[in-house]
């Protein structure tokens, strides 16, 4: 890596606004080192800005003072932490086992031709990302997905059509 | 006398009991029966004496898991507990409804295994797509400060405990408890080696027990109403209540508290209400996707630790996924298989090679393209994946359904090759 790059690395770290520091300085008394806070930190600048870019990842790792390849190295082991920018609504779909067994190919398929994306891809609006999930545990009600904080269950395609719908007037 | 002591209060037609609610109805008792002069001694004689194993999967009795904890004046001061609520094995939908339908309960059972190991500080590992539990356990923590039972001084009794909610953020290996601590740590979950055991050198090198949260659910019941009744809850040789589930097609899925020791037919035929019509029963994985499949001919075992071993399966969560007669099998293990290449943390090689491997040849078998030469890998693996060859459980957990897939359904298998497609598919 060239000194070039090396600097303009360091100097890409975005400030974290008040309302971050706020919230991140409240997990820094919960915890008894600064590193413990580190996923913590990168779900609140997740929670303010949809994702979490380079400039971020850089900008939390000076704020706590860990390096930034250990935080990254934590960002990307875990599912929920989205390292590219993601939609407005992130649909996390439930493809084991018991979702498998009552039909959620089907289903996947339906939301596949209905938004025209497969896993990991947004809508050209940007109004939905589709991300496969582990068991999201309400098997008995399979199958079943989230789509931003809500669990939606029992799924058929007219009740994909009426989710979507519904995502898209809570927009407008 | 209570028979259902993990879901009394629990209706989902209605919020949670909120801490008055759930007072009135016998809670907090057991914290108030320790105010009275109950010691940590005293607490884990209890729970060794009830026999109650833990709930997560692996069974262990929860009293000897504690008692690994060093005591005494030169043991370290800070000790931790935490709660195991990453509920992400397939098909389990047990923990969900304890912590949504009853948050109380679970503190409660907290505050008694704090109490016993005499951690002043307690972590709940919550799984992040849990957003209901989360809200609800958050209110109930309020609410618990307020009346007392959280924070200094507990009912005059000296112990200080605090209850710390920690949302996780995915990976079905947080589930390790090793990996859990690497990852409340700020690391990547990756497993620890063992021994040093958590209970010995856990979160922060600090003593550190990581309880499920149903186990935890259990013990409020038996300071309660004590260990006679917790023992005559069950029907066999294990103790207490445990929440059973079944998914896949039966005619009502569901989870609902029965006693350990009732026949597996009572589950599936009785609560279950069978098979959806026009369809036959297969097999069935008994407690989770990483259990060996059961046959229609173990319907009378009963379900217990003990018993289920016998036929080569765990009971583990407890909650069953049923394979019927229009289902693939092998698309069945296959799916498995996914999920389990998926969810490797990567850091051991057989596992991070190896069930890329297996998921590869359930790929080419999907299509028509699965060799004898295929199923002659399939089953190395299971040998090479098994206990003892890998870092942590994961990887073995995926031979369970992959070995006795195998050899239940081979005849399925074959037809794969023979017929070059799945012949489920219409």
């Amino acid at each position: 890596m060239s000194q070039q790059v090396i600097a303009s690395t360091a100097t890409k770290a975005r400030r974290l606004s008040a309302d971050e520091i706020v919230e991140i300085e409240h997990e820094m008394t919960l915890y008894p080192d600064k590193r413990a806070v580190g996923l913590e930190a990168l779900k609140i600048v997740q929670k303010h800005q949809g994702w979490v870019s380079d400039e971020s990842l850089l900008g939390i790792a000076k704020y706590l003072d860990i390096p930034a390849a250990d935080l990254e190295g934590v960002a990307t082991f875990f599912n929920l932490v989205y390292r590219q920018q993601v939609g407005k609504n992130v649909i996390l779909f439930c493809d084991s086992v018991s979702c498998w067994i009552m039909g959620c190919e089907g289903i996947k398929s339906y939301i596949k031709d209905k938004l025209a994306i497969d896993y990991g891809e947004t809508t050209e609006d940007g109004d939905f990302t589709l991300i496969p999930v582990p068991c999201l545990g309400d098997c008995d009600k399979a199958p079943v997905m989230m789509v931003g904080p809500d669990m939606h269950r029992n799924l058929t395609p007219e009740k994909i059509d009426s989710i979507i719908m519904d995502c898209k007037t809570i927009q407008d | 006398m209570v028979t259902n002591p993990l879901t009394k209060n629990i209706d989902m037609s209605r919020p949670p009991l909120d801490i008055t609610a759930y007072e009135a109805n016998d809670g907090y008792q057991s914290v108030h029966a320790i105010a009275k002069g109950l010691s940590p001694e005293d607490v884990l004689e209890l729970v060794k004496g009830s026999g109650l194993k833990g709930r997560g999967g692996a069974g262990f009795p929860t009293g000897l898991k504690w008692s690994f904890v060093p005591r005494g004046d030169n043991s370290p001061k800070q000790k931790y507990l935490v709660v195991n609520a990453d509920e992400m094995e397939p098909g389990t939908f047990k923990d969900r409804l304890l912590m949504e339908g009853d948050p109380h309960l679970m503190l409660e059972g907290m505050i008694i295994a704090a109490y016993t190991i005499q951690a002043s500080k307690a972590y709940i590992f919550l799984r992040g797509e849990y957003t209901v539990s989360e809200v609800v356990l958050r209110n109930a923590i309020k609410e618990a400060y307020e009346k007392g039972y959280l924070g200094k001084d507990i009912l005059g009794t000296g112990f200080d405990f605090d209850i710390i909610m920690h949302t996780s953020a995915g990976r079905y290996i947080c589930g390790e408890e090793t990996a859990l601590l690497n990852a409340l740590e700020g690391k990547r979950a990756n497993p620890r080696a063992k021994p040093p055991f958590p209970q010995v050198s856990g979160l922060w090198g600090k003593p550190t027990i990581v309880n499920n949260v149903e186990t935890l659910c259990n013990l409020p019941g038996i300071l309660t109403y004590g260990i006679d009744w917790y023992q005559g809850l069950a029907k066999g040789n294990d103790h207490g209540t445990k929440l059973f589930g079944v998914s896949g097609k039966v005619k009502t899925p569901g989870c609902w508290e029965l006693p350990l020791g009732l026949p597996i037919r009572e589950l599936l035929e009785g609560y279950a209400g069978g098979m959806q019509d026009g369809l036959e029963l297969r097999g069935f994985l008994p407690g989770g996707g990483s259990t060996d499949f059961m046959l229609p001919e173990h319907l009378d075992i009963t379900l217990d630790y003990d018993e289920i071993a016998k036929v080569g399966s765990r009971l583990a969560t407890g909650t069953m996924i049923v394979l019927d007669d229009k289902t693939c099998p092998v698309g069945m293990v296959g799916n498995l298989m996914k999920f389990f290449a998926h969810e490797s943390c990567g850091f051991c090689t057989p596992c991070r090679d190896g069930l890329p491997w297996v998921d590869q040849i359930f790929r080419d078998f999907e299509n028509g393209e699965g060799s004898e030469k295929d199923l002659q890998i399939l089953h190395d693996h299971v040998t090479y994946l098994g206990p003892g060859r890998t870092f942590c459980a994961l990887a073995p957990g995926a031979t369970a359904p992959l070995g006795s897939g195998l050899k239940y359904f081979k005849e399925d298998f074959e037809k794969h090759i023979t017929e070059k497609r799945c012949s489920y598919k219409h």
